[in-house]
């Protein structure tokens, strides 16, 4: 008994303590390091967040430089795609041009009238918007995140809202001096205050790791509400994050609590960064 | 002098072979999700570093390991020092069952992957999910950790073939 507990020690020591030949540190060191980066990572000290802004423009230049062959590849896979499906695409296309030149005349009309309603109340809102390019992402199953090359340098604050074209994709929630990473609507841990349209009801939109989001906390007849009519997902501007009114996507038709994105999160190349403000009576 | 320089060039190659996979790897984060079969993913980067620190650990430093884990985490966007400290787990694991192995066979490594990835991705979704107090789906995690153990296989027979490879030219 006493031989086979003194061998698992041996082993155990062996394994953590000794160094191998070609093995700077043992591998006791580095697991205490790597705690005490965890530790530290934690923590919201100057010195740190100068070091772990550091480390992300390296990576993520590097990163960007290293994924140019794969970013190759995967937009030729989509090109060829594309042209497969071209005819089909054309046809879609050309309805759906005749409709929207039609809704263009409806909302032209609809924004001149809510300007002059916003005069009445003596209510503006002022947005900047900043083009961004799409240097990393890596969509991991756990953590749907990308990373742009804007950051403090260019006044990028976190909370921003960020869009593809006029579609809400996320928020940004780390900058750095020339980067800084964009929590996606689909990860997990985002949760925005949404206006669902055209029945007026505030939710809030959670994402769920996957390619669409789920709506939370609803009003119970709201269900019965959803189910006559097409459903649209806007900003609602609750909290004073986000502007008001950017669109997030639509409510599925096969499943009510489901949110399908306008946009699609594997494609961005270029991203908007918005910063509003609102200025009227209190 | 052809001959001997090309002995060399490809002894080299081989040598950094392990490394230079790793930091494409971690850079790039190859789990194929390009493909968007549902729930689909698998951990290369655990593959690998088992595969060589059990086999071969000359050619896969403990300090690179290390870096690598710290890339890992900027990219992924994960609490920086998470996957350095998962990454050596696995070094510690495999440094023991070196110590404890006399004859090693396939089956029993492919075993103690098992349990060596369940055990990481257990302390990982912890560490996340308590500490950090980031949202994280359990059923990813456990998806994930099934594929990898199942792609062990394919992988343990294309870097055992490059092992027996650096083995042979180090030898010449």
């Amino acid at each position: 008994m006493a031989t086979g507990r003194d061998d698992f020690v041996i082993a155990f020591r062996s394994a953590f303590l000794k160094k191998k030949d070609k093995q700077k540190f043992s591998l006791l060191t580095l697991i205490f390091l790597s705690i005490l980066v965890i530790i530290l990572s934690s923590f919201n000290f100057k010195i740190i967040k100068i070091i772990k802004m550091g480390i992300n423009e390296v990576v993520y230049r590097s990163s960007f430089f290293i994924s140019i062959p794969e970013n190759k590849i995967k937009k030729i896979n989509t090109q060829i795609k594309e042209h497969i499906k071209i005819y089909d695409n054309y046809k879609i296309i050309e309805t759906e041009l005749d409709n929207l030149k039609q809704k263009e005349l409806s909302i032209n009309f609809l924004k001149l009238e809510n300007n002059k309603l916003r005069k009445l109340i003596n209510e503006s809102i002022k947005s900047d918007e900043i083009l961004a390019k799409v240097l990393v992402d890596k969509e991991s199953p756990f953590l749907k995140s990308i990373v742009v090359n804007k950051g403090t340098k260019d006044k990028i604050k976190i909370g921003m809202a960020v869009t593809d074209r006029a579609y809400l994709v996320g928020k940004v929630i780390e900058v750095n001096y020339t980067n800084s990473r964009v929590l996606l609507l689909s990860d997990l841990n985002s949760k925005i205050p949404a206006l669902l349209e055209p029945i007026g009801m505030q939710a809030v939109i959670s994402g769920t790791g996957k390619d669409y989001a789920k709506v939370q906390y609803t009003k119970e007849e709201y269900e019965n509400e959803i189910k006559t009519k097409e459903i649209i997902v806007y900003t609602s501007g609750l909290g004073g994050l986000f502007k008001p009114g950017l669109p997030i996507g639509k409510i599925s038709t096969d499943n009510i609590k489901k949110v399908d994105f306008f946009s699609d999160f594997k494609q961005l190349e270029y991203v908007k960064i918005i910063s509003f403000n609102t200025k009227g009576k209190s | 002098m052809s001959s001997l320089n090309k002995i060399s060039f490809s002894t080299t190659f081989f040598s950094y072979f392990p490394i230079v996979i790793l930091f494409i790897s971690v850079f790039n984060e190859i789990d194929f999700n390009y493909l968007k079969i549902q729930y689909f993913s698998f951990n290369f980067v655990h593959i690998l570093i088992f595969f060589w620190t059990l086999k071969n650990p000359n050619h896969l430093g403990y300090i690179s390991i290390f870096v690598a884990g710290i890339i890992n985490d900027v990219i992924v966007g994960l609490p920086i020092g998470i996957s350095s400290f998962c990454y050596l787990l696995i070094c510690s694991v495999t440094a023991y069952i070196r110590n404890i192995t006399l004859s090693p066979n396939f089956i029993n490594d492919w075993l103690s992957f098992l349990f060596t990835v369940l055990l990481i991705n257990s302390i990982k979704v912890i560490i996340l999910d308590l500490i950090f107090l980031i949202e994280i789906n359990y059923t990813s995690y456990l998806v994930n950790t099934g594929f990898t153990f199942i792609f062990y296989p394919l992988f343990f027979f294309i870097f055992n073939y490059v092992n027996k490879k650096i083995i042979v030219k180090l030898n010449d």
